[in-house]
C-alpha cells in the first residue's frame, strides 16, 4: 500500500539547514491503522505532509499503491491528493460559509462529478458519520465532535485509498476524542487504511501499530494490542 | 476549457464567497461603479454640449468658405495695383469644376432694398439665390416653399421672406403666401416664409431667384460672393487656398496678392470649436478611464486582502484536490464578476444621471446640453475594458493565492 525508503528532508534556516527526516523506512499494508508518535520537532508532521503530497522529500522513494510519488507538479499533486488521499485535520478545516453537505461534497466537486451525484454521495457519507439531519447546518452551528465527523465524511467522500489524520483529537475533549476514535476504528474494521499522527498515548494505543519518531529517525515500530474506544463511550 | 462558464457550480462557489462578505463586496464595487458612472456622465454631458453647438449652427454646412472679390494690392500683367475685382458665374463654374473636394459652389448676390406692402414698409437685404442654397444653408420654412429651378428658368418674380420681414410687412396671422410685396417698386409674389436660424453666416431677410436678381439689378454675370462647401473628407482650408489661387489665375491677379479676394472660412472657425469639444472629450475619457482603473485597482486590492484572509481555505481546497488553475480561475472570475456587476450598475445609474441632466438642462430652445447621451458601442467598449481590466487585476491575487504552498497555507492560523 505504502512504501517509503530512506526518506530525507531538511528545511533551510538562514544559512544552515535543519535536517528533519534522516532516512525513514516505513511500509504500511492495506487495512492497517498506524499511529505515528513523537514529541514536537520529531518530524512526524513533516512525514505526514510528505505522505500527503503536501510537501516533497529531498531524497528517498515513496510509492503509494504502486504509483511512485516523485517530481510532482502542483496540478498532478492535486489530482493524486484527490484520488488517493483523505485528510483529517486537528482544527477540522471546514469551510465556514458552506454547510455540512456542501463541505463534504467539495472533494467530489474537484473530481468533476455532477451536482446530483455529489449531493447523493455527500449525503450518504454524512449519514455514515451520523449527521444526516445536520446536512444543512453551517460549521459554526455544530459541536467540535460533529465538525470532526463532517471532516471525516469529507475525507471519505472521495473514497480515498489512505486516510491521513493529523492530530484528529487534538482539539477535542476526552469523551469526544474517544467517540471519534471509535468511529475511526470502525472505518478501519471496514478495511480502510488509516495513518494517525498523535502525541497522546491513549489515542496511539487505540491503533494497531505504533511508530515512534525521535529526531527524524524511527525509534520504535511495533504492533500493539488495540484498545477499543467503544468501551469508553 | 470554457465549460466552467456555464457550470452552475463554479458560479455557486463565487456567489458563496461573495455573499460571505457582503459589506466588503459592496465597498469594493463602489469604486468601479463610481468610475463608470463618471465616465458615462461626462461623456454624455460632452455629447450634449456638442449637440447644442451643432444645433446653434443649425443646418448650415459647416465645412464651407465664402469668397468675394476686393481689389488688387500688386500690379500684375500690365494691370495697376488697386484694380477692383468682381467674381462672375464663370468663376464659380470654374471653381466647381477645377478644385478638388468640392461639394457645392453657390453663387450669390445681395443688395439692400426698400420693401413696401400697402402702408407697411421697411428696408431689407435682398438676395438673389439658386435652389442649391437650401442644400448648404437649410431654410426652415414655416409656410410655402423655397426657390426652385422653374423660378430660375422663368425669372419669376417671387420672394421667400424671413419671419422677421413677415412680421414687419404683414398683420399677425395673415396668410402671406400669394400676397404681393414691392421690392424697389417691383411687385413680387410671396412664395414662402422661413424661420430665422440662430447662426450661420450673413443674415438675410429675403430671397428671390438669382436670375430675377440679375435682371432687375442688371448684374450681368457678376456675383456678390460664392459660397463653397467641401466634401466632409476634404480639408476646407486647402479648398479655400486652391479656389483662391484658381480665381487669381482666372482674373489675372498676382498669385501672392493677399488683398485681391476676401474670404471667410466657416469651416475653420467651426474647427476651432470642435477642436475644443474634442479636447473636452479626450479629457472626459482620460478622467473616466483613470477613475475606472482606480476602481478596478481597488477591487484587486480588496481581493488581495481577501486572498490573504482565505489562505487557509485555499490550502484546504488544494488538499482536497483543487488544482492551482481551478483556484486561480475562481479568483479571476470573482474579480471579473465584481467589475462587471458594478460596471453594469454604473452604466444603469449613468443612464439615469443622463436622464436627470436632460430633464434639468436639456429642455427648451436654448438648452445648454442637447440630448446628452452615450452611444451603445461606447457602452460595450466600456464593458469590454472592464472585463479586460478585471481579468488582469484578478490575476494578481490569483497568483498570490497559488504561490503559497498548500502546506504553508494549512499551517496558517
Amino acid at each position: 500500500m505504502l512504501e517509503i525508503k530512506q526518506l530525507h528532508k531538511s528545511y533551510p534556516i538562514g544559512d544552515s539547514s535543519l535536517h528533519v527526516l534522516k532516512g525513514i523506512d516505513l511500509s504500511v499494508k492495506e487495512g492497517e491503522l498506524v499511529a505515528i508518535m513523537g514529541s514536537s520537532g520529531s518530524g512526524k508532521s513533516t512525514l505526514l505532509n510528505i505522505i500527503g503530497m503536501l510537501d516533497e522529500a529531498d531524497e528517498g522513494s515513496y510509492v503509494l499503491d504502486g504509483v511512485p510519488i516523485k517530481n510532482l507538479n502542483e496540478k498532478k499533486a492535486a489530482v493524486y491528493r484527490n484520488k488517493f488521499l483523505g485528510f483529517i485535520f486537528q482544527s477540522f478545516n471546514l469551510i465556514n460559509y458552506k454547510n455540512a453537505v456542501e463541505n463534504v461534497s467539495l472533494p467530489l466537486y474537484y473530481q468533476g462529478l455532477g451536482r446530483k451525484e455529489r449531493q447523493e454521495k455527500a449525503l450518504f457519507h454524512l449519514g455514515k458519520v451520523g449527521l444526516k439531519d445536520w446536512a444543512k447546518h453551517l460549521p459554526n452551528e455544530l459541536s467540535g465532535g460533529q465538525k470532526q465527523r463532517v471532516a471525516i465524511a469529507r475525507a471519505l467522500a472521495a473514497e480515498p485509498k489512505l486516510l491521513l489524520a493529523d492530530e484528529p483529537t487534538g482539539a477535542l475533549d476526552t469523551k469526544t476524542s474517544y467517540e471519534i476514535m471509535d468511529f475511526i476504528q470502525e472505518l478501519n474494521d471496514e478495511g480502510k487504511t488509516i495513518l494517525i499522527v498523535t502525541h497522546e498515548e491513549d489515542i496511539a494505543n487505540m491503533c494497531k501499530r505504533v511508530v515512534r519518531l525521535k529526531d527524524g529517525v524511527i525509534m520504535e515500530d511495533k504492533f500493539v494490542n488495540q484498545v477499543r474506544a467503544a468501551q469508553y463511550v | 476549457m470554457f465549460r466552467f462558464l456555464v457550470d452552475r457550480d463554479s458560479w455557486q462557489e463565487i456567489y458563496d464567497s461573495l455573499r460571505k462578505n457582503k459589506f466588503r463586496t459592496v465597498i469594493t464595487m463602489i469604486g468601479v461603479w463610481w468610475g463608470i458612472l463618471l465616465l458615462i456622465g461626462l461623456l454624455g454631458a460632452a455629447r450634449g454640449m456638442e449637440n447644442s453647438f451643432n444645433r446653434l449652427f443649425g443646418d448650415f454646412a459647416t465645412n464651407s468658405v465664402f469668397i468675394w472679390g476686393q481689389s488688387t494690392s500688386k500690379p500684375f500683367k500690365g494691370f495697376q495695383e488697386g484694380k477692383s475685382l468682381r467674381l462672375t458665374l464663370q468663376d464659380a463654374k470654374a471653381v466647381q469644376e477645377e478644385v478638388d473636394g468640392i461639394e457645392f459652389v453657390v453663387p450669390r448676390n445681395q443688395t439692400g432694398a426698400s420693401v413696401v406692402r400697402g402702408f407697411q414698409s421697411g428696408s431689407f437685404s435682398v438676395n438673389g439665390d439658386y435652389p442649391l442654397l437650401d442644400k448648404v444653408q437649410k431654410k426652415k420654412l414655416i409656410h410655402g416653399r423655397f426657390i426652385n429651378q422653374n423660378d430660375i428658368d422663368d425669372k419669376k418674380k417671387i420672394a421667400i421672406i424671413s419671419e422677421d420681414a413677415y412680421k414687419q410687412l404683414f398683420e399677425k396671422d395673415e396668410d402671406a403666401i400669394g400676397q404681393y410685396i414691392q421690392i424697389n417698386g417691383i411687385n413680387f409674389k410671396v412664395a414662402g416664409v422661413y424661420a430665422a436660424s440662430m447662426m450661420g453666416g450673413p443674415s438675410s431677410d429675403m430671397h428671390i431667384p438669382f436670375t430675377t436678381f440679375q435682371q432687375i439689378y442688371n448684374k450681368g454675370e457678376e456675383i456678390g460672393w460664392m459660397m463653397i462647401t467641401g466634401k466632409p473628407e476634404f480639408d476646407i482650408k486647402q479648398i479655400e487656398l486652391d479656389a483662391k489661387l484658381l480665381l487669381k489665375n482666372l482674373n489675372k491677379v498676382h498669385p501672392e496678392d493677399k488683398r485681391a479676394f476676401g474670404s471667410f472660412n466657416l469651416g475653420n472657425e467651426f474647427k476651432k470649436l470642435t477642436g475644443f469639444l474634442t479636447g473636452m472629450q479626450f479629457l472626459t475619457w482620460f478622467v473616466g478611464i483613470a477613475t475606472l482603473i482606480a476602481g478596478v485597482f481597488a477591487i484587486g486590492n480588496i481581493l488581495l486582502i481577501t486572498v490573504k484572509e482565505r489562505t487557509k481555505e485555499i490550502g484546504v481546497r488544494r488538499a482536497l484536490g483543487a488544482t492551482p488553475f481551478e483556484i486561480k480561475r475562481q479568483i479571476v472570475m470573482e474579480a471579473v464578476l465584481l467589475t462587471l456587476i458594478s460596471g453594469l450598475l454604473g452604466i444603469i445609474s449613468g443612464g439615469v444621471l443622463l436622464m436627470i441632466i436632460d430633464a434639468a438642462f436639456g429642455q427648451g430652445e436654448d438648452a445648454a446640453l442637447v440630448n446628452a447621451s452615450v452611444s451603445i458601442p461606447i457602452v460595450w467598449l466600456a464593458l469590454a475594458i472592464l472585463i479586460v481590466l478585471g481579468t488582469l487585476i484578478g490575476l494578481i491575487p490569483a497568483n498570490k493565492a497559488t504561490s503559497v504552498k498548500p502546506i504553508d497555507a494549512l499551517r496558517e492560523e
